[in-house]
């Protein structure tokens, strides 16, 4: 690998994304106006809005970068331009950490902008917290990054890509506890969501949104979801051949 | 010297099914090689087997006394894929400095390999709304930005005005004098004339190679196209 490389490559990723205005602008505006609906769905009981919104803040990203991610490397196959890299010195490590560097600091500016929001206008709390919150939403961006890039070595087409954001990510959602508690779950569900990257995801995020001291378990929460995405990764690494049929 | 490129018994299965059966080639050093075939015969099977990135099922292929695909060769060899393999979403200019890092290759280069391929003027516009020819043309650039000593060419004249594609051949030449060596796919016979040397493909097989004057005695024929159509007819067996 080499620092000019993965650079370039992630600089040419945001270049792109440069190209295609109205994407940043859906990145961006998307979350904040979800928010504010969920705000105001639930502005007779502000307890729920208290505990649904700081986790929202961390999954906006992790979708947005899951969808995001899965599609533009599907295009770099589709469109040959994946095998013309693999041909130069560039090594897979390169493209996938250049991805990872482009993605996060779309999802930094994204988590950034919510949070403002959220916890200026909209009177969300922060659990004293906001930089922790901003910093976690990042890192599942990334999670969602490196979920995106493996699921996508399995889509043929964009159709496909598109249908593995409710087949990935949709379950993870429903049963990382956001919903319904994790301890209020069937058994065989909780056993599930134990599984699910997602479930340590929010767990950390909720854990955060609550004022209490920051626990093991919280530790242990942010170190599973920085190891999955290392794994999913490496993954990902592995899906990209260099020689295909 | 040995050859640039050689390949012996080379087996592809694609599809599952055999597309190249039992191919023997040797590319010679600074020459301008033309690889020609009928669509279907297995030219980008067999450049993406030099280049490295194809499954193969036995054989073996030498560039430039490494096995194909070492990544020691990735700096040493240039491929042009036969689909224009650029970034739509990014400018002229964008594309060229992005594998300009890639490849190593410095700033003025980019600006040469512009003026190389005739793109002057449209280094700021998006590589998706270039005509067919142009698309093509940029990803030529991109190949010839670290100035490689193998280059694989598939198909680069295709869609291309007769002046542009006699400006491309020269500059092949050129590049062949400088002791580069080139591998380049057509299926127009009429380019024929213009390599050094020739491969004729024929449903995975090599039909025929050697150089156009060769081929012409062998043959008997004044005219490559006529000496082609004849050999690729009597392989099918038909008069
Ligand atoms: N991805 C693939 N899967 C299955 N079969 C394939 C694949 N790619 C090519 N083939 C088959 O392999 C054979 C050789 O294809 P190849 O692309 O090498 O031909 P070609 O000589 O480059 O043709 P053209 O001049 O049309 O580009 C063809 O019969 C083709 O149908
Ligand atoms: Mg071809």
């Amino acid at each position: 690998m080499s620092p000019r490389r993965t650079r370039a490559t992630a600089l040419r990723v945001l270049r792109q994304l440069r190209h295609d205005p109205r994407t940043i602008v859906l990145l961006l505006a998307v979350p904040c106006v979800l928010q504010v609906l969920v705000r105001a769905l639930f502005a007779d009981s502000p307890s729920v809005f208290q505990s649904l919104g700081v986790p929202l803040l961390g999954l906006f990203p992790f979708v947005a970068m899951f969808i995001v991610t899965s599609i533009t490397m599907l295009r770099e196959r589709t469109s040959g331009t994946l095998e013309r890299l693999l041909t130069t010195p560039l090594a897979r490590g390169d493209l996938l950490v250049g991805y990872a560097l482009a993605f996060a600091l779309v999802a930094a500016a994204q988590a950034t902008l919510v949070s403002a929001l959220s916890f200026g206008l909209l009177g969300l709390e922060s659990g004293h917290r906001p930089l922790s919150v901003i910093a976690l939403a990042i890192a599942n961006a990334v999670l969602g990054m490196a979920l995106g890039l493996f699921a996508s070595a399995f889509a043929r087409t964009e159709f496909q890509a598109v249908q593995f954001m409710p087949a990935f990510v949709l379950p993870q959602i429903l049963l990382c506890g956001l919903i319904v508690s994790r301890d209020e779950m069937a058994e065989w569900l909780r056993v599930i969501s134990a599984v699910l990257p997602l479930t340590y995801a929010y767990d950390a995020l909720a854990r955060l949104a609550s004022s209490d001291e920051l626990t093991a378990r919280f530790w242990a929460d942010v170190a599973i979801v920085v190891g999955v995405t290392v794994v999913a990764l490496v993954l990902g690494a592995a899906t990209l051949r260099r020689r295909t049929p | 010297m040995s050859a640039a490129i050689s390949v012996r018994g080379l087996r592809v299965e694609r599809g599952g099914r055999e597309v190249l059966h039992a191919i023997d080639l040797d590319v010679e050093h600074g020459r301008v090689t033309g690889l020609l075939g009928p669509s279907g015969s297995g030219k980008t099977t067999l450049m993406r087997a030099v280049v490295g990135v194809q499954l193969v099922a036995g054989g073996s292929v030498v560039v430039l006394e490494s096995n194909a695909g070492t990544p020691a060769l990735r700096q040493r060899v240039g491929y042009q894929t036969q689909d224009p393999s650029v970034y739509g979403d990014l400018t002229v200019d964008e594309n060229l400095q992005y594998f300009a890092t890639v490849l190593g290759a410095s700033r003025p280069r980019v600006t040469e390999v512009v003026g190389l391929v005739g793109l002057d003027g449209l280094e700021r516009q998006l590589a998706g709304s270039l005509s067919g020819g142009e698309h093509a043309r940029l990803s030529l650039a991109t190949v010839l930005l670290n100035e490689p000593d193998v280059l694989v060419l598939d198909e680069p004249t295709v869609g291309l005005d007769p002046m542009l594609r006699r400006d491309l051949w020269g500059f092949f030449h050129e590049l062949a004098t400088g002791g580069t060596t080139l591998l380049v796919s057509s299926h127009v016979m009429d380019e024929a004339d213009r390599c050094d040397d020739l491969v004729l493909l024929q449903e995975g097989r090599v039909l025929v190679s050697g150089t156009p004057e060769g081929l012409k005695r062998e043959t008997g024929t004044v005219d490559l196209d006529a000496a082609f159509l004849s050999l690729i007819d009597a392989a099918d067996g038909t008069p």
